[in-house]
């Protein structure tokens, strides 16, 4: 018989898309904009059916594309509204000149994505190409291993994303987790609404008793400052992404922070990893561990804000660690993930830095299997015990 | 080195925000080719120009109109265009130099 971790917890069989329309649901924000776009469409399909049934006051909002869907979103966030969407892939593309409003307006919008491939050629499967793009767009990044993390991500970024006062995108890989039936524990409505609190923004557009204009042009006077606000609001959203985690464990006995450590704490070669592969990755630890090999692994939760020192802590006593990227950056050098993670150990480490490798794998959801995860982890042993990196970037399971 | 007086980015609002009414404070009626002249004697007071003015420059005392604001108005002659053809108590004339 499945355990609740809490007292009222409801246990359920719903796939990603719809446990995150669930979320929405419970969360009930003021205006929801969206465009449907493959993996994403459920979460805003199932949520219009709720609005439609009544179960949910929100105003929906069906939009003509998805640059239409978030600069909706602008519109109703600045005005005074907790506003949501949900989108994947070219979606995300598409909205990704608005993302940069969004975020220099500092409008806490709440995304649902499901991470999909970017064309070309055409791919409806996961990969993290998509949201990696938008790294650098002033929004807080928030990734999810299962169902039930993208629930409770979603429902914690609500939270985070508010008092951040800047907007968040919580994801899900495509179809590995959004079309996958898995058992999640839900927490009844009134404890979400308790936990999200009531929505008071600090200086809505519809305040017409102290009327102001957003979204002015800003040139070499004060566009610099106002940029750096957001580079401030970022970095002071770290205590914020642990103060939030550290009241949902209160609340809801379920544990979050900036990553996740899996048998670190003795462990002398480590794999870094985002998302649904982490999942796999975790047997692949039992496995190699039950040969002796001191194995771990770090699941990175947080992408934005990048928590570089503590990420950097956790990986400088290694011998050897492999990042693994569902996405390249094209670029002739490493992939997103490996960079922030060689630049943090570059930056903080104090005496000898692990020696790091770089994995792309996944990409347009190709799969990844245990013995590819066993692969690495073999790599890191001869690595640690002296064979020279020659490739930085390598691919998993590419002809 | 110039002391700089302006703002800096702890003391700006948040979020590319602005007070409303800043624009007044702000003269930008001076690269007008046309200018439009009012004529008291003609005026009906229907406030077509107030209500068709996009820059705010017709000057309103006491309900009425009472000339055209020069340090905001552009010259675009919607004001002239838009004053009943009966009345014309607007009209167009070339800015001096």
């Amino acid at each position: 018989m499945v355990q609740t971790t809490t007292k009222n917890g409801i246990i359920v069989a719903k796939t990603g898309n719809e446990i995150m329309a669930e979320a929405m649901r419970q969360i009930a924000p003021d205006v929801v904009a969206a465009y449907p776009i493959t993996p994403a469409t459920e979460i805003v399909q199932i949520f219009s059916q709720f609005v439609a049934d009544g179960l949910v006051p929100t105003e929906f909002v069906a939009v003509e594309s998805e640059h239409s869907a978030m600069s909706a979103c602008i519109g109703s966030s600045a005005a005074g509204a907790r506003t949501m969407t949900g989108t994947s892939s070219q979606g995300l593309a598409l909205m990704h000149e608005m993302l940069y409003i969004a975020a220099g307006l500092r409008l806490p919008i709440v995304v649902a994505l499901v991470n999909r491939a970017l064309s070309s050629p055409i791919n409806i499967h996961g990969d993290h190409s998509d949201t990696m793009g938008s790294r650098d767009a002033g929004w807080i990044q928030i990734y999810s291993e299962n169902s039930q993390e993208a629930y409770d991500n979603l429902i914690q970024a609500i939270r985070i994303a508010e008092k951040a006062k800047i907007p968040a995108m919580v994801t899900t890989d495509g179809f590995i987790i959004s079309h996958c039936m898995e058992v999640v524990e839900k927490i009844p409505d009134e404890d979400v609404k308790k936990f999200i609190g009531e929505y008071k923004p600090e200086r809505p557009l519809l305040d017409y008793k102290k009327p102001f204009s957003v979204g002015a042009i800003d040139l070499q006077d004060y566009y610099f400052e106002h940029r750096y606000q957001l580079i401030d609001a970022m970095e002071k959203a770290k205590p914020i992404v642990l103060e939030v985690a550290e009241d949902f464990k209160k609340e809801f006995n379920r544990e979050y922070g900036f990553y996740e450590k899996y048998k670190m704490d003795d462990a002398d070669i480590a794999i870094v990893v985002i998302g649904s592969a982490a999942g796999t990755a975790k047997v692949a630890v039992d496995d190699i561990r039950k040969k002796g090999v001191k194995a771990g692994l770090i699941k990175l939760r947080v992408f934005r804000p990048f928590p570089h020192k503590e990420l950097a802590q956790e990986l400088s006593n290694l011998k050897a660690v492999a990042v693994l990227d569902r996405c390249d950056s094209n670029s002739g050098a490493p992939a997103p993930l490996y960079l922030e993670v060689t630049s943090a150990l570059y930056t903080h480490c104090k005496s000898e830095c692990p020696k790091v490798i770089n994995y792309v794998y996944g990409l347009g959801g190709r799969d990844i299997d245990l013995h590819h995860i066993a692969y690495v982890y073999d790599m890191l042993g001869k690595i640690k015990t002296g064979t020279q990196i020659k490739k930085v970037v390598n691919y998993v399971n590419l002809r | 080195m110039v002391k700089d007086h302006k703002m800096g980015w702890k003391d700006l609002p948040e979020g590319d925000r602005l007070e409303a009414g800043t624009a007044a404070n702000f003269k930008t009626g001076d690269w007008r080719s046309e200018k439009p002249v009012w004529n008291k004697d003609k005026c009906i007071q229907c406030m077509i120009c107030w209500i068709d003015c996009p820059d705010s420059a017709i000057i309103i005392k006491d309900g009425k109109v009472a000339g055209i604001d020069y340090d905001h108005c552009k010259g675009c002659g919607i004001c002239a265009k838009e004053c009943p053809p009966k009345v014309r108590a607007i009209t167009m004339e070339k800015e001096k130099k």
